[in-house]
């Protein structure tokens, strides 16, 4: 499978099972901070590399990233990307800290982790109930840098088979617009073809 | 004073008075060459250590072997000198770190490494380089001088 092939009813067929798995890990993150957090309708989106790090804001912007691999039945990755200023509110409302903290210190960095621990989680076990593939995640890995050396991590991913990058996009935002970040699902283009195929699509 | 940005998987050449820049380095590496008698630069941003592993490899800018060659094919048609050039390199950092050993996120290693290959083989010295590390980095190379400038965040700024 390339990402060439995919018509517009794989391409609808992938942003759906996206709703599904990331609304599961928004109500997750809602519950976790007792808040409202509002998510957008998920993008398929299909670019060329070097427009990746426009969708954060540009190659230089700083945002955090959280890296989590999938394996077994499903290879790829998911990573979880927010901008540094909505990482310090989340880190104060998780650890009910006031002020304004402007460094991320261990305590905060070791709860934005585990967030995309959970997000991703709960993302992926929607994804194995709906699918039936077994879909196991690693621990979370995290880097505070620039957008465009963050994003260079699943673009290279897709380097080896394409010249382009293909990612599923979920935008999120608490209910007073304090925190917004982006959820991406990165599955390699092997596994997409297996999603496809358990829901009957392909 | 001219500035050309070099996206991911690309190349360009300037002749001086201008800067070619690549922003957010990540696992990529930025190979910037040099003529200094014609002041002719070079920049190439590629993703993956070789051209010959993987099937589709249309994109030569995108792979250390054939990018290399091919920004030096680009430099010598505008006048630069093969024997004059020299090199600077950055990026090949690992963003992510995991207790296993995954070859993906180790591609920086991989990339630096094939690209110091390459450079060898075509006889090309490297005078300074900048790579590894787990943070990533913007570059600006100045075909005045052929200064390399490199700006991290939280790591510093320096010229190599």
């Amino acid at each position: 499978m390339d990402v060439e092939n995919l018509n517009n009813m794989m391409i609808d067929v992938l942003g759906e099972i996206a709703n599904i798995g990331s609304g599961n890990a928004i109500t997750a993150l809602s519950s976790m901070l007792s808040k409202r957090v509002d998510m957008s309708v998920p993008q398929v989106r299909i670019l060329e590399f070097n427009e990746v790090a426009a969708v954060l804001g540009g190659e230089e912007k700083l945002v955090v990233g959280i890296y989590l691999d999938l394996g077994e039945e499903v290879e790829g990755n998911i990573m979880f990307i927010i901008d540094i200023e909505s990482a310090i509110n989340l880190t104060n409302m998780l650890l009910g800290r006031k002020g304004n903290g402007v460094e991320l210190d261990d305590m905060a960095r070791s709860a934005l982790s585990e967030v995309g621990n959970i997000l991703a989680s709960s993302y992926v076990n929607s994804l194995s109930a709906l699918t039936g593939l077994k879909i196991s995640v690693s621990v979370p890995s995290l880097a505070i840098d620039m957008a465009g050396a963050i994003l260079s991590v699943p673009a290279i991913q897709f380097g080896y088979i394409a010249d382009q990058v293909l990612f599923i996009e979920t935008v999120f935002e608490e209910g007073n617009k304090t925190v917004k970040g982006n959820l991406f699902l990165l599955p390699d283009m092997d596994s997409f073809g297996k999603i496809l195929s358990s829901l009957g699509v392909l | 004073m001219e500035i050309i940005k070099v996206g991911m998987a690309d190349l360009n050449i300037i002749k001086a008075p201008g800067i070619l820049t690549t922003l957010g380095l990540g696992s990529c590496v930025g190979i910037a060459l040099y003529d200094k008698h014609n002041k002719i630069a070079g920049l190439a941003h590629i993703m993956l250590p070789s051209s010959k592993e993987i099937k589709n490899n249309t994109n030569k800018a995108k792979f250390a072997d054939t990018g290399i060659e091919l920004l030096i094919e680009k430099m010598v048609k505008e006048g630069a000198i093969k024997e004059l050039l020299t090199a600077k390199i950055a990026g090949g950092a690992q963003m992510f770190s995991f207790n296993n050993n995954n070859s993906i996120l180790k591609i920086g290693e991989r990339n630096v490494q094939a690209t110091k290959e390459k450079l060898k083989e075509l006889n090309i010295k490297i005078i300074s380089e900048d790579t590894g590390g787990n943070y990533g980095r913007t570059i600006e190379l100045n075909a005045d001088d052929g200064s390399l400038l490199v700006k991290t965040i939280g790591h510093g700024v320096k010229v190599i």
